[in-house]
């Protein structure tokens, strides 16, 4: 292909510029000795770090997040392998409702979707429940791996099942050896992905989160709308952190391309 | 492949357990949001009882409404336009790229998608603060030190951030499905780069573009954090109304009335853009 | 009683047959070919005997104990796929080993066994890789290995060469059968490709929209095409219409177009409408003003070993091949004389649905 000319790269250094400017930022202030928002011009230091570690509701917060990551996109798995099979690989009445069911929190705003589930809580008692907040948190990142698991599937031979099954194995051993091996690559991606969208949710945990069970993301916005001070940079910088490592990780397991731009 | 008959009822069995979770968390409550939007409030007591549609009255009139929901669509209509102008050319810069460079700089654009949206307010906040970086420049130039944050502009670059992602990510698609040959085929019988551009490629992408203005649009319209954080206390926006209703004034059925409305503007838009564009769009480019 | 046995085999959806009636016995040890256009139903039997696909009436019975209806994974069938579908997550080894595995024979028995197999494919020294490291042929004998290493009482093969270039495609037919023979499998296999059918079967079926319309060896298919369908199906034929106008004991006269033609007499009638089927290499061209019929040399094909004519003459354009040997082939033009033994021409009631273009016939 051929290269870009000089214009098209002076555009594009500005738009990774643009792009990168935010979280460049935020790194560099987390490291500022002084009491202010500011560029570490003196030194470095890990000051502000400490604070947010000795901050008890900042680190609450981060392990609310945590657990609330791990189960929901856990349980998305779990519930998304089977439906994905189902919609992929049966004709059956209803097919189509439920393709869409399953996908719909993608359109629908989280706003709309925090309000609906924080009116539903309320009339079922479950206002702060931890259980309550993983179910929605599940539902929202479900379509992730629906899409990722429809791709996989679908893209799958079936004469490799029936080639196990023309050997002897029966329907548990042919999923267990052949069908959820060839599909692991799209479960992978698909759990990482929901983890990232579950750690970062703010919109819709904002309405159905409780004291006891506030989220990181919630947490900061929080604090952001009262004070600000370097603190804020460094839980950002933390975020920036475990994001990079997730999706170096996602890179490796699944193509971060594949993910993001979809399979091509 | 079809499942021999006695196996019919194989997949409800395998997608119930997500159908009824998605059928008490999405369904149920969207319903129920519903049917509170056309409930009454009493101020005094916080109850909501009856049945009342003044809630959308309100909205539809009040001028305080009409205003937020004007700026809504013009803050995500501006923010949409910028990323057509920004995404496009930068997703095409990057399918003529080689690898390595491609790759890396796909993951620069596309990464900060996975940063949480209040660190990224928070970072523009830092940027256009009045000691930040952008400040500084200005003063640097001459210019003196200028007023960024909560205003209109602070709100649409941050969303422009956000949002570009979402933006490039169609467009690259529908470049990759391009065959490049057909490109050079243009130039082949003399078009200039423009023209193969402007005739060639552009009209295969269109539909890439389209959606991609689609959900930016959407998500901007819908957008909490960034007017939340960037707009200050006078900037409202549809969602932030939203959140006041719910959590600052407890009048839920008018916080309902106001999010069903987003919803079914959302859903209009999508669903039009899927009958009219899509359909159209297949048919000539398969 | 024969080994693999279909009687009445019908499967249909809906109102759609995909497979009418069809019976067919297989001898033990046997190789058997199912051949015809595509969507002729031949897939589907191989799929109902293979158990993926269940017939809407009929009985297949192996080894005299029916399975019309018994699960795919307990006949106990190697099966070879078109698409070869190995596992794409296992080494050679482990997938040829997975049969066994699931026959749960011993650890200790399995290793030798899969080396066995896996060196009757030539693939000894591959055992550690994975299927993707593999170059197609390979692939095809890692297929071919794992569905014979659990010595399954029948064979079945899809399509086996159709994903291979068409040079490696004829030495893996010698290869297929030369397995084939000293494992001593039964064996059917389901192929488009008549000349891979022919030279590796012991017996070819064709298959025709859903029907069996032969089963003999693949000599008599092509020298004794029952149907009209089958001798422009398998390899290029003349096909002449035409009237018997007198029959005796001996030889019948058919008039083809106002040009008489003797053939042997069969049991027709005077004033049978046939048509009559000349394979192209069965004519002989001679010099002009012999033979039967004269000709001229409209167009010439060079095929390698032979050359192929097109003839234009009484009877409209006649193809005809001859060997390759070496002397100077016939120029465009050049006037010929066609001739060919009564013997060779087939028969067949009836007249054709439409004329012949020879050009088209080509398979």
């Amino acid at each position: 292909m051929t290269r870009n000319g000089p214009i098209a790269l002076i555009f594009h250094s500005l738009v990774v510029l643009f792009m990168l400017a935010p979280l460049a930022i935020v790194c560099l202030v987390a490291f500022t000795p002084e009491n202010t928002l500011s560029l570490p011009t003196r030194g470095l230091s890990l000051r502000w770090f400490e604070a947010v570690f000795r901050h008890p509701d900042f680190v609450q917060s981060f392990w609310n997040s945590l657990w609330l990551a791990l189960l929901s996109a856990t349980l998305a798995v779990v519930l998304a392998v089977p439906a994905a099979l189902a919609i992929t690989r049966w004709e059956f009445r209803g097919r189509g409702f439920l393709n869409a069911l399953f996908l719909s929190p993608l359109i629908i705003p989280h706003l709309v979707l925090g309000v609906a589930m924080l009116r539903l809580f309320a009339l079922v008692g479950a206002t702060g429940s931890f259980g309550w907040l993983v179910a929605a948190h599940i539902v929202i990142v479900t379509p992730y791996v629906m899409r990722l698991l429809i791709a996989a599937i679908t893209g799958f031979d079936r004469s490799v099942e029936q080639a196990a099954y023309s050997l002897g194995a029966s329907e548990a051993t042919v999923f267990r050896r052949v069908t959820l091996p060839m599909i692991l690559p799209g479960v992978t991606g698909g759990w990482l992905i929901a983890f990232i969208n579950s750690f970062d949710e703010l919109t819709m945990s904002i309405f159905i989160t409780s004291p006891s069970t506030v989220t990181l993301p919630v947490r900061m916005y929080m604090y952001a709308t009262e004070s600000i001070d370097p603190m804020m940079a460094a839980v950002s910088a933390i975020i920036v952190g475990i994001t990079a490592v997730a999706v170096l990780l996602l890179d490796r397991v699944y193509g971060l391309d594949r993910i993001l731009v979809g399979q091509h | 492949m079809s499942a021999a008959p006695a196996r019919l009822p194989t997949p409800l069995i395998l997608s119930a357990p997500a159908a009824l979770l998605f059928g008490a968390l999405i369904l149920t409550p969207l319903v129920l949001t519903a049917l509170l939007s056309f409930n009454e409030f009493e101020h005094a007591t916080g109850r909501t009882h009856g049945f009342t549609v003044a809630h959308y009255a309100a909205v539809l009139s009040d001028s305080y409404y009409l205003e937020i929901f004007l700026r809504t669509f013009r803050v995500a209509a501006l923010a949409t336009a910028i990323c057509v102008v920004i995404g496009v050319p930068e997703a095409y810069i990057l399918s003529r790229m080689r690898n390595p460079w491609r790759s890396v700089f796909l993951l620069v654009v596309l990464a900060p998608l996975l940063v949480s949206v209040v660190v990224r307010a928070f970072g523009w906040s830092m940027l256009l603060g009045p000691e930040g970086p952008v400040n500084a420049v200005l003063m640097a130039l001459g210019f003196g030190r200028m007023r960024l944050l909560y205003n209109e502009g602070t709100v649409i670059v941050a969303l422009v951030h956000v949002m570009l992602p979402f933006m490039v990510i169609p467009v690259w698609t529908s470049l990759q499905k391009l065959d490049p040959a057909v490109e050079q085929a243009a130039l082949s019988f003399g078009a200039s780069r423009a023209t193969a551009i402007v005739r060639v490629v552009a009209p295969q992408i269109l539909p890439g573009i389209l959606s991609g203005s689609l959900i930016v649009f959407g998500l901007s319209a819908s957008a909490f954090a960034i007017p939340g954080l960037l707009g200050g206390r006078r900037l409202k926006m549809v969602a932030t109304i939203v959140y006041d209703q719910y959590l600052s004034d407890l009048n839920w059925p008018m916080g309902a009335a106001v999010a069903v409305l987003l919803l079914a503007a959302n859903l209009i838009v999508m669903l039009t853009y899927h009958r009219v564009v899509e359909g159209h769009y297949r048919r000539r480019l398969g | 009683m024969s080994f693999l046995e279909l009687k009445d085999i019908t499967k249909s959806y809906g109102t759609l047959n995909a497979v009418s009636d069809v019976t067919l016995s297989v001898e033990k040890g046997e190789f058997v070919s199912l051949l015809g256009p595509s969507g002729c139903g031949k897939t589907t039997t191989l799929q109902m005997i293979a158990g993926f696909v269940e017939p809407t009436s009929g009985t297949i019975r192996l080894d005299g104990r029916d399975i019309t209806h018994a699960k795919a994974n307990s006949r106990g069938l190697g099966i070879v796929f078109q698409s070869y579908a190995l596992f794409p997550h296992m080494t050679v080894f482990d997938n040829v080993s997975f049969g066994l595995e699931m026959q749960r024979v011993p650890k200790s028995d399995r290793r030798p066994r899969v080396e066995e197999a896996l060196e009757l494919v030539h693939l000894a020294a591959y055992a550690g890789r994975y299927p993707r490291e593999l170059s197609g042929g390979q692939r095809q004998r890692v297929a071919l290995a794992r569905a014979i290493v659990i010595r399954p009482p029948v064979l079945l093969l899809d399509e086996p060469l159709s994903n291979l270039d068409a040079k490696l495609r004829e030495a893996m037919q010698f290869e297929l059968r030369d397995i084939q023979r000293k494992v001593g499998t039964t064996t059917v296999m389901v192929t488009h490709d008549q000349a891979e059918a022919f030279s590796i079967s012991d017996r070819v079926v064709v298959m025709e929209s859903g029907r069996i319309t032969q089963i003999d060896q693949p000599y008599r298919i092509y020298e004794h095409p029952e149907t009209e369908f089958i001798s422009r199906f398998v390899g290029k034929t003349n096909l002449l219409p035409g009237t018997v106008q007198a029959v005796n004991d001996r030889a019948a006269t058919v008039s083809l177009g106002g040009v008489p033609v003797e053939i042997d007499a069969g049991a027709l009638v005077r004033g049978d409408t046939v048509t009559l089927c000349i394979r192209p290499e069965k004519l002989r061209l001679t010099g002009t003003g012999l033979g039967r019929l004269p000709g001229r040399v409209a167009e010439r094909y060079f095929l390698g070993s032979q050359w192929l004519y097109h003839i234009d003459g009484p009877l409209g354009t006649l193809m005809a091949v001859t060997p390759n040997d070496g002397s100077a082939p016939l120029d465009t033009g050049e006037p010929v004389g066609l001739d060919w033994t009564p013997s060779v021409v087939r028969v067949h009631r009836g007249r054709l649905a439409e004329a012949p273009d020879p050009t088209l016939e080509a398979h």
